[in-house]
């Protein structure tokens, strides 16, 4: 049943009156303002959120709200009818977008309190929840890649918040190129489906006519478009190929991280597979493709945080880990729990982010975790917080990772994925070894904490605690509405949202609680190795680098991936750049026709010019040529 | 009264301002170039004169009066100008005087 909610709109309007008056009234009116309206537009929308969720929850099963808007191109047969769309599915990530996105929103007026460009700072927070917003209540995919570039847009001007120093600034555009990589893939894709669906005479990207049509795409199309779709999900949710920008993404505020990591942008590409699930899954290539980078990612990211000694760059590399075991439910087939796990990824990854900035911001900048440790006294409210969402990344039975993360191993494993299961389960034991090694580093053990920071230490104000605790509760209890089957309500999420993305059927034949207990057992081993090496024999790491000092190191430098694309793309495009395009066609080309034409010029005018002698009667004499050439015509034209 | 016939009048005509023509582009002193101009002046004037009686009409006779009139005021402002020159530069020769050119 769809019914029509003119209300939706108002979940985009709110934000974008704040984006309007932090632009132009916020630096003249203060800061006061400001952290009024900033965190007031998005816990306005995060209202009407809450209003279009329940109210969808009370209608039947398959329902959706939808408010049309207006045409926006209209080219022969084709025409783009701009329209919100609010099913199960986009219900539950504007709740994770404004909800999450409020909190995050209000922590920052804690965390930018010292900071001079706090209205040029919430302008971007606003616009970014905005885009996100625009991607998700999308419904047809040319408004969708309007949200998917306005994302793009704003986490280069938020990475480049402080703009002033260089390194920060280039890893800003390095993000926004990154993406822009993926949003080509994402655009080809679209006139993949475009043109496939046009060749039978149906004009539409409209996602519920594409679906009513999905049997013009089977074959090749199908694959096409979901293989360049997916290349730009790779690039706004950081998976191999394009996961470079995310790490390097860390140079940005704090609330910024928590924001790109949890409520927007990153979740865009799962989002979008999952709301494309019925081209996906007529396309079992491009499926097993999306499964494998998942998986693939997740490892190889899991790895590099292991080693990582910048808290924000582990919990960078565990967002791009995280995001793979998302790609591994959805590539499966269990589109329900990929975004199962992205909710509850909301909850626990920003509550990390958030913390991390709580830690950082009191000891005054410092990011370096070997420059940290035995924070649990002085930080008492970050420090329980920080465990909890700890505790729901490593899928610690009853807190909400372990629910999500289950069920996608488990639709991994019986979708006949087995060596993607098993990566996804390995890599488990990995998160809980790195997690625990932060909150080790961190909370336990001596400090080593610079003796000049050490009594300046202190516990957040309320306005950074309040969000911590919100998300600590909705990290622990998120899960709970994806029980395993039989156990009180089951898993209700994945019934919530089986009208938009179809039920998952197994092709393998498992044991839900073995599975979970493998996983589960690898991630408990994971922290007893964690305990190990960092608070019972803490010289043991430093031994074992140092014997396998080649693989630390190749872990360390990230399996110098960034120095590989530098070889193969950076430094190619460069010399193409330069000796070919800038020395040869610019310099050699077009400077030489625009610089020949005015040397022809100055030539011509320079030999023109001696002809003016200044001598009159040279020209009295030219002129007499005239009159005599003139007259001579006329006679000519009187005798003939 | 016997008429001079119109081609020796016309003949006259062109013969005199074929000789201002030629003194204009030949001669260096501005003052005889001034003359030649003169000349061509007289000669056009001589040409609708015998024209303008021959055939009758006014016309001719009236722009007589209205090129000699504007032979004086040029002949007044050229004189003007020459002096000034003279005084200048010492010299009234074409050649000399170069200072817009190339």
């Amino acid at each position: 049943m769809n019914v029509e909610f003119a209300a939706l709109a108002l979940i985009l309007v709110f934000p974008a009156l704040g984006v309007l008056f932090n632009t132009f009234l916020g630096p003249r009116l203060g800061r006061r303002a400001v952290n009024v309206v900033g965190p007031g537009m998005m816990f306005l929308s995060f209202t009407v959120a809450t209003w279009a969720f329940i109210t969808i929850f009370t209608l039947p099963a398959g329902s959706a709200l939808y408010c049309p808007l207006w045409r926006w191109i209209e080219a022969g047969s084709f025409h783009v009818e701009l329209g919100l769309r609010v099913d199960a599915l986009s219900g539950v990530m504007i709740m994770i977008v404004t909800g999450v996105g409020s909190f995050i929103h209000l922590y920052s007026v804690g965390y930018m309190a010292h900071d001079e460009d706090y209205a040029r700072f919430f302008t971007y927070m606003n616009l970014f929840a905005l885009s996100m917003l625009i991607l998700v209540l999308a419904d047809n995919l040319v408004m969708m890649f309007v949200g998917w570039e306005g994302v793009g847009l704003c986490s280069y001007l938020l990475i480049a918040f402080w703009y002033t120093n260089p390194q920060f600034a280039y890893n800003g555009r390095k993000a926004f190129i990154v993406n822009r990589i993926g949003d080509a893939g994402f655009l080809l894709g679209i006139f993949t489906i475009l043109s496939a669906l046009a060749h039978h005479g149906v004009w539409t990207l409209n996602f519920t006519e594409m679906q009513a049509h999905a049997s013009l795409l089977e074959g090749t199309a199908a694959t096409a478009a979901g293989l360049l779709l997916f290349l730009g999900a790779t690039g706004k949710s950081a998976q191999i190929p394009l996961y470079v920008w995310l790490p390097d993404a860390m140079v940005g505020p704090t609330p910024v991280s928590a924001l790109i990591h949890a409520a927007t942008m990153v979740t865009a590409g799962v989002y979008m597979v999952a709301r494309l699930n019925f081209l996906y899954m007529l396309a079992p290539d491009a499926m097993m493709v999306v499964a494998t980078i998942g998986a693939l990612t997740a490892f190889f990211a899991g790895t590099v945080a292991i080693v990582q000694p910048d808290i924000k760059r582990v919990l960078a590399y565990s967002t791009v880990s995280q995001l793979g075991y998302m790609f591994l439910g959805v590539g499966s087939g269990a589109f329900a729990a990929g975004i199962f796990h992205v909710m509850t990824h909301a909850f626990f990854k920003g509550l990390l982010f958030l913390c991390a900035g709580s830690v950082i911001h009191s000891l005054e900048g410092e990011q370096d975790m070997n420059k940290m440790g035995a924070l649990r006294k002085h930080l008492p409210i970050t420090f329980w917080t920080m465990l909890i969402a700890t505790l729901a990344i490593t899928a610690v039975p009853g807190f909400s990772g372990y629910f999500s993360k289950d069920l996608i191993l488990e639709g991994a494993y019986e979708s006949g994925h087995f060596w993607l299961w098993l990566l996804g389960a390995i890599t488990a034991g990995i998160t809980g070894f790195y997690m625990f090694r932060l909150i080790f580093m961190t909370f336990f053990g001596e400090s080593r904490v610079e003796p000049d920071k050490l009594h300046h230490i202190h516990e957040s104000p309320a306005v950074m605690t309040i969000p911590l605790i919100v998300l600590a509760v909705l990290a622990t209890v998120g899960g709970w509405v994806g029980l395993p089957d039989g156990l009180l309500w089951g898993d209700a999420f994945a019934r919530f949202l089986s009208p938009v993305v179809g039920n998952f059927k197994p092709a393998v034949a498992a044991s839900p609680a073995m599975l979970s207990a493998v996983a589960t057992g690898l991630g408990g081993l994971g922290i007893l190795l964690a305990y190990v090496f960092y608070l019972r024999l803490p010289g043991l790491p430093m031994i074992l680098a140092w014997r396998l000092k080649g693989l630390y190191d190749l872990l360390l430098e990230k399996y110098r991936i960034d120095e590989l694309y530098n070889l193969i793309v950076t430094r190619p495009l460069f010399f193409i750049s330069n000796q070919i395009l800038n020395r040869g066609v610019d310099q050699f080309v077009i400077d030489g026709a625009a610089n020949g034409a005015g040397i022809a010029v100055e030539a011509g005018g320079e030999m023109a010019r001696r002809s003016e002698t200044g001598n009159v009667q040279h020209y009295a004499f030219v002129y007499l040529i005239g009159v005599v050439a003139i007259v001579s015509y006329y006679v000519y034209l009187v005798i003939h | 009264m016997t008429m001079v016939p119109l081609t020796y009048l016309m003949a006259l005509s062109a013969a005199i301002f074929a000789i201002g023509v030629v003194g204009f582009l030949t001669r260096r002193n501005i003052l005889v170039m001034f003359m030649s101009i003169e000349l061509m002046l007289n000669a056009v004037n001589l040409a609708f004169i015998s024209l303008g009686s021959r055939l009758g009409s006014m016309d001719g006779q009236v722009i007589v009066f209205f090129v000699m009139t504007v032979a004086a005021a040029e002949a007044a402002v050229g004189l003007g100008i020459i002096i000034t020159i003279f005084r200048n530069r010492e010299t009234v020769h074409a050649d000399d005087l170069t200072l817009l050119r190339w």
